[in-house]
């Protein structure tokens, strides 16, 4: 099959990568693709997919997910696009392209971005089955095949950028694993000896084996081929399952070398500023492969973007363009860990000075290259990069601030009130698209963008790396409201004030009823309305927490606050999906006696209830219909249970392990810690859900690190800790205070609790509440354990009057028959089931028949991730 | 103020083709929250009622789940429009037309309703 170039001028793109995805982009912006034929040449099995993010696909991405390349566009644009079919020849003189199926593509303009390779350094046994590289989604999938099915141990030569991600792969695997780096530090390119040991103990202390200073030099393997472990240069021998090699990346040029382009000593097709290979005018490079004309080779994504825009600029002969070079400044967070680096990070520029900070305890380091003029000339952030961003762009000028202020924590010393308003319009905001703060602005003054996302889809900007969307958002916020556009922080369309203002008022005036917060403290409009199902809730909960103080009734399905309550408040069970509610019976620390537990076996049995341990530590029981829930509370009150609170937001459970009364370890009585914990707070809601353990010493079986408030035991009392999250977005938890007492602990507790309710947003849990608020953790331990605001006593007669009217709101509802009426499926037939709540058997137990819920039905549209959020049934 | 349940001398009926079918005393629709009703068809219908003591009734199927859990949602107002959320995946329904106020392609059915 032949293709000769006919009238329309062909441009023929070898490599869809993200470079190359964003060079078609940019032809088709210049309206290239509409008098070009386009055809593109890719080598993967897959579009262009976004190669920076590839390590997540270990968190949950899939795949498409990662996937950059909307088909839509391909087609809109007439784009001819062959995956999995590589280019293995061009001929110059004749113009043409091959294939590898054999596809002969003639060509007016020819534009290689066939990216890099991994280097696999020549040490023997490299090609033993258990190595790979870690470039592509195959190889992902490869290492994660191999890691699941024979590996324990993985090593990862090379500590650099990609060596981490690679290494907090395997580790996210569940593997025992190790990095071996051949120079004396970590991530050599970003950062200087002080970070790098900063880096070291940090992700030492998460578990992981580091070798810095040791080469490899032999793969070893075992008798099926497969790798058993490596020979190092200190002589001593690794034992490992699998190797990966992440020693650098080479550019890929063997097509350009072969038909004769120019390629540099160590590599690279040398082009010019245009992009134009130095060697063929009809030839461009782009990306990893091209050698810039400053004799770089760059190997992140945004120098590669820049040069896909000069070369579509220069094809399009609409504009200058060219590319000289560009910034190497990186943020990156390797494990967990914030690693950031820009300008002249290793302070090479003649007679400047560094100003450092570093606190090994804590595992940061922030070091600022000053120039003679007391110009910002780079730094090196790891730790904590939050400041990346307006640091950056200060990059070049004189700060406004001294620069001791700019690399002290929050909370030491005067903080910097350097906000992005202090940068100029020049300032580049995201390098990923070199935009700067003028654009921003103008997306906002010019084309009345009023989020993010709008300014986002405007301006490129933040849709990169994602590094600068903080300081992103920081400028719109700034930008609308110098133009007198007033940001709406109000809760919902009802309130204009925030949750924690809510709370005040409510607090403050004491008022029980949401119609007259609405009627007197709502937006005019919403005045004298139903509210909406956002601040109902919200509501609830305020009047809920503060229930004794204010004199609000502290149940609630009394009265008004019935109708503010979600479904599963409303049911005090939680909704599944087919209109059945499940069971939680609380069981405090975990702990249950052989009676107990009879008792809810037979309750499941005669109820036919499907039973599951649930991940906190009690039992589950599921497909009760409304009209069950009281007989089944009856039985459950009567045997000395009460409600769990599954369905609320407010504490769950206080997780415990065995602790010293049984442990060889234990220091502590941690279950009766957690028993006491969980009994002194139920029923206490919260803006979002509150979880909590007790370990009984460090080994740390309860999981504490990942809770709200979890308390880990030392042989002087109990170490406290805030701030932890499973889920989505895990958080380890801050410590807060070490060495209580019992009585320092619940004092500190109670404190650190009410404060969270005070303060926090809606759904916002204490790790993103930490985060957000001002000052961050040591505001809080200066408000809840020096005093700072005074309110400490206020904070614990708060949770005084909680703990003292605490009653349990299934014993209070089975007692009340006019409650009881409203657990029915039917108003007009209390005795007739739900005819679409049914089951079907499962491995000897229930599960939903979902067949039935979808006969006439849509497949399921969730809303935005947004709504899903406060959807009802959390 | 209380919401206790006052047993009225009204009923709630709902409009099934030429007939009037009643559903229930006034006093179990609390304002802000729903309640189901069987109809003699075996479908269902969701019953609300605002603080204005505004009655309605929509079909309590949720179209986007199929469970029938439409009654149990949270009511509101979005500009000057009477609302549901579905307790499930929250899409919002005109509680007046059945619209569906976050996918202009669905709707469900409406039923008049009256108190005598
Ligand atoms: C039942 C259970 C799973 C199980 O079978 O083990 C469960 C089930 C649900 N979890 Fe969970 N989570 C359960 C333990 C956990 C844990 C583990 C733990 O608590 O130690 C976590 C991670 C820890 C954490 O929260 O930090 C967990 C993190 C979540 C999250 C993510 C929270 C986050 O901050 O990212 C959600 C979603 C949310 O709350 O927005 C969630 C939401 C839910 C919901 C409410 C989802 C829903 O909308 O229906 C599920 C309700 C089940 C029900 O109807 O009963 N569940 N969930 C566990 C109940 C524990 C209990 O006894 O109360
Ligand atoms: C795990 C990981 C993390 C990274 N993190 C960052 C980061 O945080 N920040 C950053 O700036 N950069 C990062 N990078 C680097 C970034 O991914 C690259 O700079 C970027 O992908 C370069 O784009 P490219 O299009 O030049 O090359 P690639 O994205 O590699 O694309 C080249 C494509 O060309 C194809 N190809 C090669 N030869 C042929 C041929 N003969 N015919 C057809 N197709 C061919 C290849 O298969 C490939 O699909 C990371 C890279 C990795 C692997
Ligand atoms: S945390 Fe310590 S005391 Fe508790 S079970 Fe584990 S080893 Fe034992
Ligand atoms: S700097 Fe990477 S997206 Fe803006």
């Amino acid at each position: 099959m032949t293709a000769t170039p006919g009238a329309t001028p062909t441009i023929v793109l070898v490599g869809h990568g993200m470079v190359g995805q964003r060079f078609l982009e940019a032809l088709a912006e210049r309206g290239l693709t509409a008098t070009h034929r386009v055809v593109v040449l890719c080598e993967e099995p897959r579009p262009a997919y976004d190669r920076v993010q590839l390590t997540s696909y270990f968190s949950g991405r899939t795949p498409e997910d990662l996937s950059m390349t909307d088909m839509g566009f391909i087609e809109k644009h007439g784009i001819e696009l062959h995956v999995g079919d590589p280019a293995v020849e061009v001929d110059r003189a004749a113009r043409t392209v091959t294939s590898r199926s054999g596809l002969v593509v003639g060509y007016d303009t020819l534009v290689l971005a066939t990216g890099s390779y991994p280097f696999v350094p020549p040490v023997p046994g490299k090609d033993a089955e258990g190595c790979f590289v870690y470039r592509t989604i195959e190889d992902l999938l490869a290492i994660e095949a191999y890691a699941k099915s024979r590996a324990t141990t993985g090593a990862v030569v090379g500590g650099g950028l990609l060596g981490l991600e690679a290494a907090g792969a395997l580790k996210g695997l569940g593997l025992a694993t190790h990095i071996v780096e051949f120079a004396p530090r970590l991530m050599p390119v970003q950062v200087d000896e002080g970070g790098g040991a900063a880096l070291l103990r940090t992700i030492e202390d998460m578990g992981l084996t580091v070798h810095t200073g040791t080469g490899t030099q032999e793969i070893v393997s075992g008798a099926d081929g497969s790798v058993t472990g490596m020979k190092l240069s200190d002589g001593s021998e690794l034992a490992t399952d699998m190797v990966v090699f992440s020693a650098g990346v080479r550019p890929r040029d063997q097509l350009a070398r072969d038909c004769g382009l120019t390629v540099g000593e160590r590599g690279g097709i040398a082009v010019d500023e245009q992009c134009r290979t130095v060697s063929d005018p009809h030839v461009f490079a782009i990306g990893e492969c091209a050698l810039a004309s400053d004799g770089r080779v760059y190997g992140l994504v945004a120098p590669g973007y820049e040069m896909a825009e000069t070369a579509a600029a220069t094809i399009a002969a609409d504009e200058e363009a060219a590319f000289t070079g560009a910034d190497l400044s990186t943020k990156l967070k390797l494990l967990g860990v914030d690693v950031a680096s820009f300008g002249d990070a290793h302070g090479t520029t003649a007679d400047c000075l560094d100003v450092v900070y570093a606190d090994s305890r804590s595992g940061t380091y922030k070091k600022l290259v000053i120039g003679r003029d007391g110009e910002l000339l780079g730094g090196i952030l790891v730790g904590d990069a939050e400041a990346y961003g307006t640091l950056r762009a200060l990059t070049g000028s004189v700060p406004p601030v001294a620069p001791e202020q700019l690399v002290l924590p929050a909370g030491a010393g005067a903080p910097a009130q350097l906000g992005p308003s202090a940068l100029p319009d020049e300032a580049v905001i995201c390098s990923c698209h070199n935009v700067t703060k003028g654009t921003i602005r103008g997306a906002v003054t010019e084309h009345s963008c009023t989020t993010v996302p709008e300014v986002k889809k405007c301006t490129r900007a933040g849709t990169g790396c994602g590094s600068c969307v903080k300081v992103l958002g920081q400028l719109v916020t700034a930008e609308l409201e110098a133009s007198g556009v007033e940001v709406d922080k109000g809760l919902c369309g009802c309130f204009a004030q925030t949750r924690e203002e809510l709370y005040e008022i409510v607090l403050a005036l004491r008022i029980t009823s949401y119609r007259e917060l609405l009627d007197r403290h709502g937006r005019e409009a919403a005045r004298g309305g139903d509210g909406c199902e956002v601040c109902k809730p919200t509501v609830g909960s305020i009047i809920a927490s503060l229930a004794p103080t204010i004199g609000a009734d502290g149940y609630v399905l009394e009265g008004e606050q019935a109708a503010l309550q979600d479904t599963n408040d409303h049911f005090l069970a939680n909704l599944q999906k087919n209109g059945s509610y499940s069971v939680v019976p609380r069981i405090p620390g975990g702990e249950i006696s052989p009676e107990k537990l009879i008792v809810i076996g037979e309750v499941a049995r005669d109820f036919g209830l499907y039973t599951k341990i649930t991940g906190g530590q009690r039992i589950d029981m599921f497909g009760a219909r409304v009209e069950q829930l009281p007989l089944i509370w009856a039985r459950l009150v009567d045997a000395g249970f009460e409600s769990g609170h599954a369905y609320g937001k407010s504490l769950r459970t206080v997780k415990s392990c065995v602790g010293q009364t049984w442990c060889r370890y234990g220091v502590q009585d941690s279950v009766r810690m957690a028993i006491d914990l969980e009994l002194r707070y139920r029923g206490l809601r919260s803006p979002h859900k509150l979880k909590s353990a007790v370990s009984g010493c460090a080994r740390e079986c309860a999981e504490a690190q990942s809770k709200d408030f979890g308390i880990i035991a030392t042989s002087n009392g109990w170490n406290l800790y805030v701030g932890g999250n499973g889920g989505a977005t895990p958080r380890h938890a801050d410590l807060l205070a070490q060495d209580l007492s019992d009585a320092e602990l619940v004092r500190l507790i109670d404190r650190f609790l009410m404060f969270y309710i005070r303060t926090a947003d809606r759904l916002e849990r204490t790790s993103t509440w930490l985060d957000r608020i001002p000052g961050g953790l040591d505001h809080v331990r200066d408000v809840v354990v020096h005093d700072s605001l005074g309110i400490c006593e206020e904070l614990e007669s708060l949770m005084r009057d909680h703990v003292a009217h605490y009653r349990d709101e299934w014993a209070t509802t089975i007692e009340d028959p006019e409650k009881l009426a409203r657990f029915v499926s039917f108003v007009n037939a209390p005795d007739t089931p739900d005819p679409v709540v049914a089951f079907v058997p499962e491995r000897d137990q229930i599960k939903p028949d979902l067949p039935l819920l979808s006969i006439g039905m849509r497949p399921t549209t969730p809303l935005t991730e947004d709504a899903l959020e406060g959807s009802a049934t959390r | 103020m209380t919401l206790a349940p006052e047993t009225t001398d009204l009923m709630v009926q709902l409009r099934l083709a030429d007939d009037w079918f009643t559903v229930c005393d006034l006093g179990r629709l609390l304002p802000g929250r729903g309640v189901a009703a069987l109809l003699p068809d075996g479908r269902q219908a969701a019953l609300f009622r605002d603080r204005t003591g505004a009655l309605y009734a929509i079909d309590n199927r949720d179209p986007f789940s199929g469970a029938a859990v439409l009654s149990r949602g949270l009511t509101g107002t979005h500009r000057g429009r009477p609302f549901v959320a579905s307790p499930l995946l929250k899409q919002r329904f005109d509680l007046r037309t059945g619209q569906c106020l976050d996918d202009e392609s669905v709707r469900v059915v409406t039923y008049e309703v009256r108190t005598t």
